[in-house]
């Protein structure tokens, strides 16, 4: 049984929140883990998933807010089913990484933080992710793909569509 | 996924298990996984900070400083105290944690409970950067299955000792990177630095002494008990002990992840390890330790990597990440593309960072798109050297210093540049130097 009585997430994740709040030596050290977690099952940070955390850890929807717009993965509108982040930072630079950025916002006639019209794809400029020895690299949702050319992006687009991708969970 | 690299000239000492399915618990014990830790039980907290003092370890998130000593400074009460892993690794041109993470998991924790051992903690944390929540499921796995061991919980190896771990990634945030901005994050903040004094060894996490080490420092602990200090420094320089995973990304033609010793010379690592400029090109520069250390020209790349060295010649080891750039690179762009990432990165709290590379960056923008005067070269340097420890954390430096040097060994660059590039009309107006700059937008 849930803490919440009228949680809006799955049995799954109502028992991982349970558990995440008694694992620190305080509870409000579950925050940033639940943010992301709530991202993964319901798409974005909604209002509700404010309120139910805030509720959960016992503290102010402020706080809950304040913490949110700190970090540049949460987001508080939905993304696409698979989000598409190009790195272009130096070392990506280096090797194509703009050219890759104007490949995918041609391919998929969308630009930064826009999704497409289907809902399938959202692409987003980002800071460097840590995989700079394989430059260029992109994730798409947590997963990297790196080493790639336009050509080689599109067959990571074609593995996506064809439901090859893995989802967030 | 990543590939694997090698050159005959690595010593593996922490990639020795890379790439042999030590994610596999099994495994790493095969590999003389958890030994270490029971040596560090056996022989108490004094011997451990003993050998890693012997050792000469000097942490690799950046700073430099020597674990041992950093171990040896947590005071003897009887506070809760705290091992916290910095797994955040966000500085450009950085990715050697990712791989430790991603082929040698149980290193991280068994390096993790030694740190515990050595400061009297029963808790650690190992905290990654969000966009490595995949890497997460790997570390998360290998905690569970020491766990399943009896090797975490409750009396360790039947020590009497219990130790937890607690494995969680950030969200997206260079900054948390800074360890006092890492423990705010951890206690569910902002990621915003604190003032110091006091520093983490004496109120910390939650308010009890705290050790905060990078990742790769942390795995280096349990192959220098194994090995012994002195053995372990002998592998690197002067002051400067042990090897390093050194990340070499850009124009080279073998990108990727090297262990190399410490006082290896750059300029072979670039040549012989990485295989030198990719298709043959002209070296241009080499930004030396991720993208906050001052810029190499060609002529000033045959030195030691390590931290002594690299600091008399004016630049920094910082994190290992090398990056290389061949003559086709646009300076003016490249300086554009660094200080666009820390102004996006800075946390706003003090005024010199926040607004210094606001600025640094609106006018870089502005010349690279063609509408600099030369004056702006001047601005630029002006306003980065006094940003230079005006600020509370090191973001500030980290923004100036490879800003200074940009402008300083591609002065006539810059300058031509903005000559061949001269079109009509500025695209945001600016006031002469004097007069300036900064603070007034
Ligand atoms: C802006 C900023 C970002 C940092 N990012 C990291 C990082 O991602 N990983 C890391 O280990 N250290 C980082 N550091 C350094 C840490 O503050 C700290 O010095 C380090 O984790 C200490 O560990 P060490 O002694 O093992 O190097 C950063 C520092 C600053 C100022
Ligand atoms: S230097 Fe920059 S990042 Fe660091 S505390 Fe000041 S504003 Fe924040
Ligand atoms: S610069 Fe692109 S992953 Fe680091």
């Amino acid at each position: 049984m849930s803490e919440v009585a009228n949680t809006i997430f799955t049995p799954e994740t109502a028992a991982r929140f349970d558990h995440l709040v008694t694992i620190y030596p305080l509870r409000r050290s579950a925050l940033v883990p639940m943010l992301l977690y709530a991202q993964d099952e319901v798409g974005y940070i909604s209002d509700a998933v404010v309120t139910e955390i805030a509720q959960r850890i016992g503290i102010f929807e402020l706080d809950v807010r304040n913490v949110l717009s700190y970090y540049s993965m949460l987001r508080t509108k939905p993304a696409g089913k698979y989000n598409v982040q190009v790195c272009t930072n130096i070392s990506c630079m280096l090797r194509g990484g703009y050219e890759l950025l104007d490949h995918c916002k041609k391919h998929l006639g969308i630009g930064h933080k826009e999704v497409t019209a289907d809902g399938m794809f959202s692409l987003e400029e980002v800071e460097c992710i840590g995989a700079c020895c394989w430059a260029p690299a992109v994730q798409v949702n947590y997963d990297f793909h790196d080493d790639l050319t336009p050509a080689k992006m599109d067959t990571v687009f074609e593995m996506y569509r064809s439901g090859q991708g893995k989802d967030v969970k | 996924m990543p590939a694997l690299v090698s050159h005959p000239d690595e010593v593996r000492v922490l990639s020795k298990r890379f790439g042999q399915g030590a994610t596999d618990i099994d495994k790493y014990i095969e590999l003389d996984g958890y030994k270490a830790v029971q040596l560090g039980i056996a022989n108490g907290p004094q011997w451990i900070i003993d050998t890693m003092k012997a050792s000469g370890l000097r942490g690799r998130g950046g700073a430099g400083f020597p674990t041992g000593l950093k171990w040896s400074f947590v005071p003897k009460n009887d506070k809760a105290k705290y091992v916290l892993v910095n797994g955040d690794e966000s500085e450009p041109g950085t990715c050697k944690d990712h791989v430790i993470f991603l082929h040698d998991p149980h290193s991280v924790i068994e390096g993790t409970m030694i740190a515990g051992l050595a400061i009297g903690a029963k808790m650690g944390f190992i905290y990654l950067r969000g966009e490595y929540r995949y890497l997460l499921k790997i570390m998360e796995k290998a905690v569970a299955d020491a766990y399943a061991k009896g090797y975490l919980g409750k009396n360790i190896f039947g020590s009497g000792i219990d130790f937890d771990v607690i494995t969680q990634t950030g969200a997206g945030a260079y900054e948390v990177g800074e360890e006092s901005a890492l423990m705010e994050s951890l206690e569910g903040k902002r990621g915003v630095p604190r003032i110091k004094p006091p520093f983490p060894a004496v109120v910390g996490l939650y308010g009890g002494p705290t050790v905060i080490n990078n990742a790769e420092t942390i795995a280096s602990a349990p192959p220098i008990l194994l090995m012994g200090g002195e053995a372990y420094a002998k592998l690197g320089s002067e002051r400067n002990g042990g090897t390093r995973l050194f990340g070499i990304s850009g124009h080279v033609e073998r990108p990727g992840v090297y262990e190399l010793p410490m006082g290896y010379n750059l300029k072979k690592a670039i040549y012989d390890v990485a295989g030198g400029i990719k298709n043959g090109k002209k070296l241009k520069a080499v930004v030396p330790g991720g993208s906050s250390c001052p810029v190499l020209l060609p002529e000033e790349i045959d030195v030691g990597l390590d931290f002594d060295q690299m600091g008399k010649a004016g630049t920094m080891l910082g994190s290992g990440g090398i990056v290389v750039l061949d003559e086709s690179v646009s300076i003016v762009e490249f300086a554009l593309r660094t200080i666009n990432f820390y102004q996006h990165e800075s946390c706003g709290w003090c005024i010199p960072c926040r607004e210094g590379t606001d600025w640094i960056k609106k006018t870089l923008t502005r010349v690279h798109a063609g509408g600099g005067n030369k004056k702006d070269v001047d601005n630029v340097q002006y306003l980065a050297e006094n940003m230079l420890g005006r600020t509370f954390c090191p973001l500030g430096d980290a923004a100036a210093m490879p800003t200074i040097a940009f402008v300083k060994k591609f002065r006539k660059e810059f300058e031509e540049y903005i000559e061949g590039k001269r079109v009509e009309h500025p695209l945001i107006a600016i006031k002469p130097l004097g007069e300036l700059v900064g603070a007034a937008h």
